[in-house]
């Protein structure tokens, strides 16, 4: 969202106690870091991961959603996850050219994709297995999306925020469509509830690990907050996502999978039953049933499309040249 | 790693009327490309009526470093602004 060509003044600074209490002071005062700005390293550091994992996973996310295009059940619906994937691959792109701005390139951190060193989204490595999970996706991970997004749009970071500002505004449909495709099957025949519920089963756990680990195992949790990159912590976010959600499992007819789950009067919040920790840490290193599917995609159409783009960029080389040539003709 | 593909700061006009706001970049290999990138990324729900593309490397920027002494001026010249002067109440809206 900004240009690489004003950012070339990317210098060191000396980060002296003046320097960070200086910078933290800005912070302080809600003033927006913009890229040419002085920045302690670590913020550079912690924004170039943050951001680049962002763009990856709305990348990757268009995958498992993508597998159903061609199979979706009426023209209604492919129209409508046909936008919504197209407008995932657009969150990727506000997102990663959000992240040049810090200096780190596009085709720097697509390998870091590729070889495993950039992470995405837990999520992203569950298999989708019927057209349900279509419907679970849409209203439980770009749900949970919503909740972590929304105060993405006050972060410290100037192009960080305003690629939330036009993200957020496109959640919305994503979040609806998704509602409305478990709306249809949750009035329908009994095997289309089933299919509902079957999706709602299998996407609720990882839908909550969304949201990261424990407050209290969460590596970059506390200084980000600091930093106001964050605003909320990992666990304050998760609770917000459970409260709005329960109501609209409710309303679809729906269990949610969690026989702890009940409303406290006293917290005024739902409490909830334990998160399997093993199992979201094991998908974050890179045991996800779908991992290396995914992985392995996205490098086929890397790979795949660079003739496309050595084309590209031969042809417009060319035709410098041929501009180049005719201008000079025309001087002599 | 592969050849780095240009970037783009693209600019859109809302409607007739306001000028081209800066939305964004596009990475793309040449600019009847950049178009077409900045319209399928940026205008996927009406949001212009116009594009523009500008190669990023071809804007120059003011140094940040200097942003003390460039724009230190504007500020203390407070005669520049209409409430450093007094006029009666008297004498209405000016
Ligand atoms: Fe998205
Ligand atoms: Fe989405």
């Amino acid at each position: 969202m900004y240009s690489q060509g004003l950012i070339g003044a990317h210098h060191e600074v000396e980060e002296t106690p003046e320097f960070l209490a200086a910078f933290q002071r800005r912070i302080d005062a809600e003033e927006k870091i913009e890229p040419n700005d002085p920045m302690p390293e670590a913020y550079r550091k912690t924004l170039i991961r943050q951001i680049g994992q962002h763009a990856h996973s709305e990348i990757v996310g268009m995958l498992p959603e993508g597998n159903w295009i061609t199979r979706a059940p009426s023209l209604r619906r492919k129209a409508a996850l046909l936008a919504k994937v197209q407008d995932e691959g657009g969150h990727g792109l506000y997102l990663y050219a959000a992240a040049e701005t810090l200096g780190v390139s596009r085709e720097e951190m697509t390998e870091q994709l590729h070889d495993g060193r950039a992470k995405f989204s837990s999520i992203f490595n569950y298999p989708t297995l019927s057209w349900a999970d279509i419907g679970a996706i849409g209203w439980l991970v770009d749900g949970a999306a919503i909740m972590n997004q929304i105060p993405l749009c006050r972060c410290s970071y100037g192009p960080y925020a305003r690629a939330m500002i036009r993200v957020c505004k496109e959640e919305s449909f994503h979040q609806r469509q998704g509602y409305e495709i478990m709306m249809t099957l949750a009035r329908g025949t009994p095997e289309q509830k089933a299919m509902a519920q079957d999706a709602l089963d299998r996407l609720w756990q990882p839908a909550l690990m969304m949201f990261g680990p424990h407050d209290s195992d969460s590596a970059h949790g506390e200084q980000s907050m600091k930093w106001k990159i964050k605003r909320f912590t990992n666990d304050e976010l998760r609770q917000r996502f459970v409260d709005a959600t329960v109501p609209q499992a409710e309303y679809l007819g729906l269990t949610i999978p969690d026989s702890d789950l009940k409303w406290n009067e006293e917290r005024g919040h739902y409490d909830f039953g334990p998160i399997d920790w093993n199992e979201f840490w094991r998908v974050v290193k890179g045991g996800g049933p779908m991992t290396r599917d995914r992985v392995r995609d996205r490098r086929k159409a890397w790979e795949d499309g660079a003739w496309v783009r050595e084309a590209a960029l031969a042809h417009a080389a060319k035709r410098r040249a041929r501009a180049a040539a005719a201008a000079k003709t025309a001087a002599e | 790693m592969s050849a780095e593909t240009p970037l783009w700061e693209v600019f859109i006009r809302p409607r007739n009327g306001l000028s081209h706001r800066h939305v964004g970049s596009v990475h793309a290999a040449d600019e009847v490309l950049a178009i077409q990138a900045a319209r399928d990324v940026y205008t996927r729900r009406g949001e212009g009526l116009s594009i523009w593309v500008v190669p990023s490397a071809a804007i120059t920027a003011s140094d940040p470093d200097a942003k003390g002494e460039m724009f230190e001026p504007a500020e203390s010249k407070i005669y520049r602004h209409p409430t450093f002067y007094d006029i009666p109440d008297e004498v209405g809206h000016m």
